[in-house]
């Protein structure tokens, strides 16, 4: 189970506002959710190497040789703002 | 022109009977007039392509595979009219082999979703019956060549994302290995998941594109050659396969009888073939949904908090500071699926938990992998219906996320082991269609698309009439 301030504990760490009514709908389906998955529970793991990667490839390393970035004004061109030079962004302070 | 397949209309091409032109054009206006909400961006005109073998067969790509200069929103109102930089490796690719661009289709925002009802710029309707959904999170990609407006298209799989649209939409779809294309330029939904693929009319013109797309990318360091050369299908026989049917997994009770009785007739075709049908265990199978539900969410949650309202997409309430303008973009660019799992992947990450999920679900990944191990003793191929049911309506399961999930319950072991496999339509239940999975060891794809092509003779599927 998973109760509104857990709901709220979580959403404040993914930067996640949610409405009041987010929260309540949230906290039912996330336990509805958490239920099923916490199957896993049952399973006797001991010793069982975690998989995180599939496919075998080590060490995929390439030359360290400079190459050329995107520029700066293709790099900016999608910002919502900018000072042309780089991302303007709201104080943290505000 | 439009009821050939791609390679059929390729090799018409090649022979002086149409133009390439004159494809793209008929292609374009399809496409411009699609009415199933298939596509959110079509070509104004035909791009240049390469010179290749594909002879520029039109090519309609799934919207979160990044287009320079062109509309890649991936189905998401973050990134309402967000236009990349560059090119995903594997569309550059094929343009390059002579599939230009037709348009961008429509997609379960950031592929999270089974039924396309996700997106942020409305649901597809599948063309088989336009009440029901066309699957997901390919879903315009599938629509859009079950519908006759795309000759053939790519999409992206992550739990089941190419294989179950396609088989709702009676249409190939073939989900590779994971590594053998590379995923840049993909927007990311789980990153040790996802995987490019093709949604086809058949298992040659699967072949013919996931042909082109295949190679290592400098790019992409998870990336890797195929040891195979990707050859078009010609098996008319499947003397000497043995075919694992995981018979426990089947037995579930969301699977519809009409679904199990095509896929049933299928297997009978398969033993008329040649092919032994062997009953083998997959024990950790009723395990892999919650697996996934763990591992998914919490890449997503990982990937998606680059979406914040600084460099690219939406912003919100920048005047009332830093943090406000982060929540408040994210609240209002994200849709409820996705808040859903960027919350179950946070929790799943969190301090105290991670051990208990995250940790778990490698763990039971480990186990998955090693079933099929043990399978592939057993048998060469293992088959599964690939979808527990045919199409539902629209707004039947958007209230309830986990009966939503339960139609992931086939596909999501081969992704979890990172294995290849196919989608066939196998025949029809209550008029809609159902598809036939069947996957193999890792870079088997050879010998899917071979058998796959088998059967697909065998079995003789009436696909919508898409002429005219």
């Amino acid at each position: 189970m998973i109760d509104r301030e857990q709901v709220l504990h979580v959403a404040r760490l993914a930067r996640l506002q949610l409405t009041d009514d987010e929260v309540e709908r949230m906290a039912g389906e996330l336990s509805a959710i958490l239920a099923h998955v916490e199957r896993i529970g049952e399973l006797d793991l001991e010793g069982v190497e975690p998989t995180s990667h599939v496919v075998e490839v080590s060490n995929a390393l390439r030359p360290d040789e400079p190459r050329p970035s995107l520029p700066r004004e293709v790099a900016l061109a999608n910002a919502p703002d900018t000072d042309g030079e780089g991302f303007l962004v709201p104080s943290p302070q505000a | 022109m439009i009821e050939l397949t791609a390679k059929q209309l390729a090799d018409a091409i090649g022979r002086g009977d149409v133009s390439a032109a004159e494809a793209f054009d008929a292609y374009r206006e399809r496409a411009a007039a699609d009415d199933l909400n298939a596509y959110l961006w079509v070509a104004e005109e035909r791009p240049e392509a390469g010179a290749g073998p594909l002879n520029g067969v039109p090519l309609a790509v799934k919207d979160l595979f990044c287009t320079e200069g062109v509309p890649s929103q991936s189905g998401s109102r973050i990134l309402e009219g967000y236009r990349p930089p560059y090119t995903a490796t594997v569309v550059r690719r094929l343009a390059e082999a002579g599939a230009p661009l037709l348009g961008k289709t429509n997609q379960d925002e950031f592929a999270m979703g089974s039924s396309n009802e996700n997106s942020g710029f409305g649901p597809v309707r599948n063309p088989w019956d336009r009440e029901r959904v066309p699957g997901g999170s390919s879903g315009g990609s599938a629509a859009a060549v079950a519908a006759g407006s795309a000759p053939w298209a790519l999409g992206t799989d992550t739990g089941g994302s190419i294989r179950q649209p396609a088989a709702l939409c009676g249409i190939v779809g073939l989900k590779p290995t994971y590594g053998t294309v590379s995923r840049y330029g993909m927007i990311a939904f789980a990153s040790s998941l996802d995987q490019a693929g093709p949604l086809t009319r058949d298992v040659t013109d699967a072949a013919l594109l996931y042909a082109h797309m295949v190679g290592r990318d400098p790019c992409d360091s998870t990336s890797l050659e195929h040891p195979e050369a990707i050859a078009l299908p010609s098996s008319e026989r499947l003397d000497g396969l043995r075919i694992g049917v995981p018979r426990d997994a089947l037995a579930h009770e969301g699977v519809e009888p009409g679904v199990l009785a095509a896929f049933e007739a299928t297997l009978a075709r398969a033993e008329e073939l040649g092919a032994a049908v062997v009953d083998i265990a997959l024990p950790h199978a009723d395990h892999a949904l919650s697996a996934y539900y763990v591992i998914a969410p919490a890449e997503a949650s990982s990937n998606l908090a680059r979406f914040d309202g600084v460099r690219y997409g939406l912003r919100r309430d920048a005047d009332e500071g830093l943090l406000a303008m982060y929540t408040h973009t994210r609240h209002d660019g994200f849709g409820p699926e996705v808040k859903r799992r960027i919350l179950i992947g946070t929790y799943a990450l969190s301090s105290g938990y991670y051990d208990a999920y995250y940790g778990r679900a490698q763990q039971v990944r480990t186990r998955i992998a090693e079933d099929f191990r043990a399978a592939f003793r057993e048998c060469d191929l293992v088959a599964t219906p690939t979808s527990p049911t045919v199409a539902f309506k629209l707004g039947e399961r958007v209230d309830d996320p986990l009966a939503m999930y339960l139609g992931d319950l086939f596909t999501i072991p081969f992704s979890l082991a990172g294995l290849p496999a196919i989608s066939i339509p196998c025949g029809l239940s209550e008029g809609l269609p159902v598809g036939f999975q069947l996957g193999g060891p890792a870079f088997s794809e050879n010998r899917i698309l071979d058998a796959a092509y088998a059967l697909e003779q065998a079995i003789g599927f009436t696909p919508l009439e898409v002429g005219g």
